[in-house]
């Protein structure tokens, strides 16, 4: 039996989970919206992992299919965005009961009006959730539960008449956080061969020509080679599904980190600083490292290592979180767009807004302000991403700057203006220095507490370790 | 029995101590005697005993008022008065105090000053501080000694003749005018030889580190240690009677092999051994120190310990150069070095009680001790590579401790710790 580690990032924002193998190689990553209950949302990261990890190993079992067939390739993706989706349907209907019972229980006088607006919501969004993530790989862009449904049901109940507002928003937060803390558990083999019904009712109903060409030719290359051939990437498949869903992914150790660590229920001996998995992590996938710099939610961390990866010091930002990912979340709701939004229309600007990064409430004040005066929304952006990375740079300088290699890790490392700033702003400061982002940035804690459950690195006494040392040699 | 009987003799006597002087200070009119406010950091407690004053030190009056979790509402009724956020929250606390009645911290009265002695310079705040109390007592004689900051880290025959020419120009005639008493040299040099016996006392004590595991905690106790050569007693025969009590207590517990006793009980097991730098935090005293008691880690020196005085060098008060003696302790209070001198001196307390790390505690309203901290812990990390970690919290005011964020980073810095002396094991 193979032995897998698992390593459980519970940060302020997102919870992250990664499976590693004995030779330190990520083969699973999860991640959630972290909510009011962590372990729910450690459990639903692990649980992700390991779905993950056996879509990996079911890739690697049809590597020269998928390496040599455009259909295989294909064919993977569009089950792991299915699978994703059948995920999705079975939480959305346990929020769809939970919203109509919600609605139910109301003492309001209009209240059948408001049943039969959430019905017809409920009608509106599905369908197009669906072909969202079935078609256009919601899945894939790292939204969650909570965010993808909230956006489109908001969405409809602006459209709904106005008297009905209030009663559909208040429906909607009252049934998404117990929805959202409850563990749901999926059955890995029942999911995948939904899912593949599900994909055979995709490519039937494929028609031969694309009516809009708005895709690349590719996609269409692509999309033909699995029309046609996908039932024997089916047949392939199907040898190897039930072998994989059966495998057992046996989790020998396991390390919890993150600013919820203490809370994980996990022993003592299992729980480390964020500030040594990150360190660890950055350092093992860019081994030149002497400094990393973490932004995340609630944390921004500067970290000097060695070159074995160990923590020689470190500064984070105290008494206030602004400058950190929860900033950007928070500018997102000010201007009524979406996280992911944030970055790209920060790098259409022109100019950068001179913005006060050193109190989030502010900033939004001042953002205002800003748009009031006529300032554009994308250099204001660009202000803002600046202000964040200036904070960083501050931490760094503290930390005792950036020393050879710089690795930057974090959720807010995906954001590209944040990026843009950080290599502009350490170049200036530190000249020209190789400079390290990944895309598993944000999985860099996890992947650091996975290592060190594999080292299985314990928090033991030196003077206990002495004595076992001493008493091993005199036996 | 005899055990907890040695144990508590020092504390007890300390407190008789203490009390005494809150008592005596509670009735100074009817003993007579006059009232002099003046600061830790080059305090002249011998003079002042000279005169036959009574000492307040408003600052310690602030941590007390601290630790019976009494400054936060001093601080807002100081702040209400038109203190900002940011002045420094030990004046803050004192202010608020006097402004609710002036009871100190033991629940009696303090009387007003006769005199507001201000023998140290090196930290600007105090100087406004005693402007808002000029303010306050107008009936009060303001004495000033400008100390000379060591900037080329010496002290100069120059610079004691600057400040022994304030004492007989400036001081000793204003104290004689306050009090009537005429100066009596004789009278003083006898202090000062109680003064350099207590300083050999209390430097053999914090020596005592040396040993592993360490009998005490230099920075938790302390601070509790340097209260009778800080606050008024240093010069007397109390003080030498309190350490050379002290100091017994601890070969006790060396020879037993004990670690320090600490609210919690005693340390059981020493798993870390640091130097802090800085003052530590007041209002959750014991909640910060149980932080480092969990974790196994023992203080083994302290530069807070030494703003009332450095005598690791050797320094001692001496009798026979009795004002050059005062004028030297003025200039060689630990923040009026300069931060090469503290570094060597922080340097020096970690090779000689081979600590495993050094953690500097920024304080938030204190620019003396904060200003040049992380350069300090730069070089040092450095030099004797050495891990460093850096917390932030404040003295006496309850809003700036943030009891996660603190453990976060501690617990942070405690885990490098343990991977780093692993590594070093595996590697030996």
């Amino acid at each position: 039996m193979k032995n897998y580690f698992l390593g459980i990032d519970l940060g302020s924002t997102t919870s992250k989970a990664v499976i590693i193998n004995n030779k330190d190689e990520i083969i699973g990553r999860g991640i959630t919206n972290t909510r009011a209950n962590y372990k729910v949302a450690a459990d639903i990261a692990r649980e992700e992992a390991i779905y993950d990890a056996r879509f990996t190993l079911l890739s690697n079992k049809l590597k020269d299919e998928i390496e040599s067939k455009p259909e295989f390739k294909k064919y993977m993706e569009d089950i792991r965005s299915v699978f994703q989706y059948r995920q999705f349907k079975r939480r959305m209907d346990s929020l769809e009961k939970k919203l109509k019972e919600t609605v139910q229980d109301y003492s309001y006088d209009n209240k059948s009006a408001i049943a039969d607006a959430l019905n017809s919501i409920i009608e509106i969004i599905r369908p197009h959730i669906k072909n969202e993530f079935i078609n256009k790989n919601l899945g894939s862009k790292n939204q969650f539960f909570r965010d993808i449904v909230s956006e489109r049901y908001n969405a409809e109940v602006e459209k709904a008449d106005r008297t009905l507002y209030e009663p559909l928003m208040l429906a909607f937060d009252k049934s998404i956080t117990p929805v959202e803390n409850e563990m749901v558990q999926f059955n890995f083999k029942e999911l995948i061969h939904e899912s593949m019904k599900t994909l055979e009712d995709k490519y039937q109903g494929l028609i031969d020509e694309p009516q809009e060409h708005n895709e690349e030719d590719w996609y269409y290359a692509e999309l033909n080679a699995v029309k046609n051939n996908y039932k024997n990437v089916e047949t392939s498949l199907r040898e190897h599904i039930d072998s994989i869903a059966d495998q057992e992914i046996h989790i020998a150790n396991m390390v919890g980190t993150g600013y919820g660590r203490a809370l994980l229920p996990f022993p003592e001996d299992c729980i480390k600083s964020e500030i040594l998995c990150h360190a660890f992590g950055a350092h093992a996938v860019f081994p030149n490292t002497r400094t990393v710099l973490d932004i995340g939610g609630q944390d921004t961390k500067a970290i000097q290592v060695d070159s074995r990866g160990l923590v020689t010091s470190f500064h984070m930002n105290d008494r206030c979180a602004a400058g950190c990912g929860r900033y950007l979340g928070y500018i997102a709701d000010e201007f009524g767009i979406s996280l992911n939004e944030l970055g790209p229309e920060a790098m259409s600007a022109d100019k950068e807004t001179t913005i006060c990064s050193t109190c989030t409430v502010f900033a939004g004040a001042e953002v205002k302000e800003l748009l009031h005066n006529g300032e554009k929304r994308p250099n204001i952006l660009a202000g803002l991403h600046k202000a964040i990375v200036q904070r960083a740079m501050s931490l760094i300088a503290r930390s005792g700057g950036v020393r050879e290699e710089f690795t930057f890790t974090g959720g807010v490392a995906r954001n590209q203006a944040v990026l843009k700033y950080v290599k502009q702003m350490v170049t200036d400061s530190y000249g020209e220095i190789t400079m390290n982002i990944h895309s598993d940035s944000i999985f860099m804690g996890a992947l650091g507490g996975a290592m060190f459950a594999r080292r299985n690195i314990e928090i033991e006494l030196p003077s206990k370790k002495m004595k076992t040392k001493k008493a091993i040699n005199h036996e | 029995m005899s055990k907890i009987a040695q144990k508590e003799k020092s504390m007890i006597l300390q407190k008789e101590m203490v009390e005494g002087l809150f008592n005596d200070l509670a009735n100074a009119k009817e003993l007579g005697k006059k009232v002099c406010y003046t600061f830790i950091p080059g305090n002249l407690s011998e003079l002042i005993q000279t005169f036959d004053m009574l000492p307040v030190y408003p600052e310690i009056n602030a941590l007390q008022n601290a630790m019976r979790k009494k400054s936060g509402g001093y601080i807002k009724e100081a702040e209400r008065n038109a203190h900002s956020e940011d002045v420094c929250t030990y004046v803050k606390c004192d202010i608020g105090m006097m402004m609710k009645g002036n009871i100190g911290p033991t629940g009696q009265k303090l009387p007003k000053p006769d005199v507001l002695l201000l023998s140290y310079t090196g930290c600007f705040t105090f100087l406004k501080w005693f402007e808002t109390l000029k303010r306050e007592y107008p009936d009060a004689k303001v004495i000033m000694v400008h100390t000379p900051y060591q900037e080329n880290g010496e002290i100069t025959p120059e610079m004691t003749q600057y400040m022994v020419k304030q004492f007989k120009e400036e001081v000793i005639p204003q104290m004689e005018q306050v009090t009537g008493i005429k100066f009596d040299e004789k009278k003083l040099k006898q202090h000062l030889v109680l003064s350099a016996e207590a300083e050999d006392w209390i430097t053999k004590i914090f020596d005592t580190t040396k040993h592993k595991p360490s009998p005490i905690d230099a920075y938790f106790a302390g601070v509790y240690y340097i209260g009778p050569i800080n606050i008024g007693f240093r010069g007397t025969q109390k003080a030498v009677d309190y350490y050379k009590e002290l100091y017994k207590e601890i070969l006790i517990r060396i020879e037993k092999g004990q670690g320090p006793i600490t609210p919690e009980g005693e340390m059981k097991e020493e798993k870390y051994r640091l130097v802090v730098e800085g003052p530590p935090n007041w209002t959750s005293f014991r909640e910060f120190w149980k932080i480092f008691y969990d974790m196994g880690a023992v203080i083994v020196a302290s530069s807070y310990t030494k703003v009332g005085g450095v005598y690791d060098y050797g320094w001692r008060h001496d009798p026979e150069r009795p004002l050059e003696a005062l004028a030297e302790y003025c200039m060689n209070c630990y923040t009026n070095m300069n931060i090469p001198q503290r570094i060597e001196l922080l340097k020096k307390c970690i090779v000689d009680y081979d600590a495993d790390g050094y953690i500097t505690n920024s304080i938030k309203s204190c620019n003396s001790f904060s200003a040049g901290q992380l350069g300090m812990m730069r070089e040092i990390e450095d030099s004797l590579e050495v891990p460093v970690g850096f917390i932030e919290s404040d003295l006496v005011d309850p809003r700036y401790f943030s009891y996660s964020n603190i453990k976060n980073r501690l617990e942070s810095y405690f885990q490098m710790l343990e991977q780093r002396k692993k590594m070093e094991m595996e590697t030996v």
